[in-house]
């Protein structure tokens, strides 16, 4: 999902200009690190350094707010990105054993990625389709009321793509 | 009308993503194949809160209900709706276990998911295109800030919200009115500003969500008046990181408001200035506190702070700032135009006008509605929602989420208000209304929810951050069948201490689901304690599948579906279960036909 490499500390046009645009208003921290992880997928450590730069805000001051937020994250994540959601309607109605099995076709851990890089899986809290409990996404698209037996047919749509 | 027919296609987060979109296209494509885009307009829309039927298309003006509708049916569709005239029965809504079934239940109102409906703020989501500001302004929209703004003083904007009595919809119930005469007395500063909360922290609820998808302009406008009031000319709308098409809808909607002069300096030529900005949250539900919403729009960490002082008088970089709900602001046009006694002709003594609920959970109808204040839990789940799916028995409702607590069969019709439910040891909460049946392990709940609050404690506070870990810690113990009588005494203590000695409202509600179950379900701990058993077959370590020699036929069903194949057996002779291997999935006793598995 995410084609952007860390290459070196150069940042892009397009995020120089928002960095730029948002530099002066209170509170821009956050906008910014938005950014950066629509770019990159994760905040990786050289963009961090870069930003403590040019905001001029010490980068421990950074971490302390990337490793606040969940949505931040600092690791890469895979190519695609499974999501389950494990709000209270999709617990009730199996979240736990989609993640379960996920874990088991995927081999590998909840939060991890697979080592050729290709999907992580995490568990995420209410993505609001609630009516149509237990739900996933991959890569943001929703897949609703899904049973067990759909999975191995999901993973395959995505892999290798 | 302009037009001759609406096909109106719901554009909600739920039906979007069962191909909305495509259904959308297909029928723009076929409306101007069959040349009648002079005739007929789609437009898409907000959610119609049946999110379990969806995706929804209702036409107008016959106002002909569609529900499950797939992309492939968009031709259908116009050729024998539109053009010949013909409902396709097919795609009518027609639950063979509706009340109210006729034959086929072409239209919303004779549907009972709607009947005891009543919509305020969500009046416009499943009407209008949100991305449309002309639609919105053609409902009524802005006609309650041109009011205010010409002929009303602050005072009387406070006056009429006071007559309403409305109180905030993000929890707390605290009355708007006096906030916002806070904030407008406040005098340590000329700034103000004004915030909407749009967190929506509470796992499992989407009310504020399909709020902002469905008609963004609602609470645009109630904040440019709170701005008014208040003397505020800056808005911020904290929002979730997690609702992109919300979070685009209101982009747009902002763009197109300044654009007509409806946001930005000199609003309707006045001299009233106002401007609203988006925050984006990132995943913290303590951020939805609002002191710690707060915190993070300033671009910190989002740690509460004690309170007083309130935010009215020093709130965001220290200003007077009013906060508010997103389902707070979208009710207060509808009160400026309708007037505030109108407002409170709806609801009980304390509670007045609506409430919006996302009803989730073992519930046929799940979705989200509306309904007065003052309906009572039974009309919500037997009426609207259709009752408990698949002939199990309703075992509980969860309102308030992880600060809430449960609501059991007894008190099935008692009239819902912040008070009531407050008496029943739960909260009214944002919205999240999530339905529980005898499957459903109160334990395992409380042991839920409480995981929840552990894991988004800011960590700031001891109470909070030590004793929930307690707490969750006996949970655990007991759901493995190490539980001991005494820990019961323990989790009450631990609860009262973090009731009372947590600095912010996370840690002070986290304890109410497990009180509330405890109050409610003790037999249930203490089956789990003394029995080492759940009956409901919720918590693993308790339970145990075995085979009936007897009984097993032998049919290898259950061999096959074991994902980890524990189970072994010649055909047509008994099989066994390897209860090293099993991991508890319960497949395998679902699958069987001849009831020969048993579940211990
Ligand atoms: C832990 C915690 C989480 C909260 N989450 C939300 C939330 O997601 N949305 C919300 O509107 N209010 C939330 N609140 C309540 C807010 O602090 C505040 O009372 C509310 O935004 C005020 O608006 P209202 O008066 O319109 O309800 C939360 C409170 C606490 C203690
Ligand atoms: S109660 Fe919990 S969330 Fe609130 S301030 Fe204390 S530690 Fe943080
Ligand atoms: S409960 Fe699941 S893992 Fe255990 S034997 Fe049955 S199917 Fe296999
Ligand atoms: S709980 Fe899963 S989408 Fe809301
Ligand atoms: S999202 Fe379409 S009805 Fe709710």
């Amino acid at each position: 999902m995410f084609e952007k490499e860390v290459a070196g500390i150069e940042l892009s046009a397009e995020l120089n200009q928002f960095i730029s645009e948002w530099k002066e208003k209170p509170g821009n921290l956050i906008m910014i690190l938005h950014r950066v992880q629509e770019e990159y997928g994760y905040i990786p450590r050289e963009v961090a350094l870069e930003l403590s730069r040019i905001l001029d805000v010490p980068l421990a001051k950074i971490y302390g707010v990337v490793t606040f937020y969940h949505f931040f994250k600092l690791t890469k994540p895979g190519k695609h990105i499974i999501q389950v959601c494990m709000g209270t309607a999709c617990y009730l109605k199996g979240g736990a054993d989609l993640i379960r099995d996920l874990e088991r076709l995927l081999g590998l851990p909840v939060n991890g990625t697979t080592d050729d890089g290709e999907f992580s899986l995490e568990a995420v809290r209410c993505i609001g389709c609630c009516g149509l409990a237990p739900v996933m996404t991959v890569d943001g698209e929703v897949f609703g009321k899904i049973k067990s037996d759909q999975l191995p047919g999901v993973i395959a749509k995505y892999k290798g793509n | 009308m302009a037009y001759r027919s609406y096909i109106l296609v719901c554009g909600g987060t739920g039906c979007e993503s069962s191909h909305a979109d495509k259904i959308y296209q297909n029928l723009k494509n076929e409306i101007e194949a069959n040349k009648l885009s002079e005739q007929v307009q789609v437009i898409k829309t907000g959610c119609f809160g049946f999110c379990e039927q969806g995706p929804i298309v209702k036409i107008l003006p016959e106002n002909t209900f569609y529900v499950q509708v797939k992309p492939e049916d968009a031709k259908e569709l116009v050729d024998e709706h539109i053009i010949k005239g013909r409902p396709v029965e097919r795609l009518i809504y027609s639950a063979s276990d509706d009340k109210n079934r006729k034959s086929v239940i072409a239209e919303e109102k004779d549907i009972s998911f709607y009947q005891k409906q009543y919509r305020i703020v969500l009046r416009n989501c499943g009407m209008i295109d949100p991305e449309v500001i002309e639609e919105y302004i053609a409902r009524d929209g802005y006609a309650a800030l041109e009011k205010v703004l010409f002929d009303m003083k602050p005072e009387q904007v406070i006056d009429e919200l006071k007559k309403a009595g409305i109180r905030g919809r993000g929890g707390a119930g605290f009355p708007t009115w006096m906030k916002w005469n806070f904030t407008k007395g406040a005098t340590n500063s000329e700034t103000k500003y004004v915030v909407c909360n749009a967190d929506e922290g509470d796992p499992g609820a989407y009310m504020d969500r399909s709020t902002l998808e469905g008609d963004p302009h609602s609470v645009l406008e109630a904040m440019t008046i709170a701005g008014y009031t208040v003397g505020a000319q800056k808005g911020f709308i904290y929002i979730r990181a997690e609702y992109p098409l919300a979070i685009s809808r209101l982009k747009i909607a902002i763009q197109q408001a300044k654009d007509m002069g409806l946001l930005g300096d000199n609003i309707l030529g006045t001299d009233f200035s106002f401007d609203i900005e988006i925050r984006l949250g990132a995943g913290a539900f303590v951020c939805g506190e609002e002191t710690a919403l707060l915190a993070s729009i300033e671009g910190k960490r989002g740690m509460p702070i004690p309170r007083p002082p309130f935010p009215a008088t020093h709130g965001l970089w220290k200003k007077p700032t009013v906060i508010n709900n997103v389902e707070t602001y979208a009710n207060i046009p509808m009160i400026i135009l309708k007037g505030g006694d109108w407002f409170a002709s709806i609801g009980t003594e304390t509670s007045k006008g609506t409430k919006v609920f996302a009803l989730t959970g073992k519930i046929k109808n799940s979705g989200l509605i509306e309904v007065p204040m003052g309906i009572t839990l039974r009309e919500i789940i037997y009426d609207i929602g259709g009752g408990i799916p698949n002939g199990r028995k309703f075992k509980a409702a969860q309102s308030g989420g992880p600060s809430g607590g449960v609501i059991t069969e007894e008190f099935l019709d008692t009239p819902i208000d912040y008070e009531n439910l407050a008496k029943l040891g739960s909260i009214m909460g944002s919205g999240g209304l999530i339905v529980m049946d005898e499957d459903d392990c109160m334990l395992d709940i409380a042991k839920f929810y409480l995981d929840f609050t552990v894991d988004e404690s800011c960590g700031k506070c001891a109470p909070c951050r030590i004793g929930g870990k307690q707490l969750y810690g006996l949970l655990d113990k007991i759901s493995q069948g190490n539980g001991e009588l005494d820990d019961i005494n323990k989790m009450e203590d631990i609860s009262l201490a973090m009731q009372r000695a947590s600095l912010c409202g996370l840690g002070q509600t986290a304890p109410n689901p497990v009180a509330s179950t405890l109050r409610y379900f003790k037999d249930e701990y203490l089956e789990h304690i003394t029995d080492k058993k759940c009956s409901a077959g919720v918590c693993k370590d308790l339970l145990q599948f075995n085979i009936l020699k007897d009984k097993c036929v032998g049919c290898t069903v259950c061999a096959r579906k074991c994902p980890v194949n524990a189970i072994s057996g010649e055909r047509k002779q008994p099989h066994e279960i390897d209860q090293n291997a099993c991991i508890k999935c319960g497949e395998c006793y679902e699958a069987c036909k001849f009831q020969a598995i048993t579940r211990g």
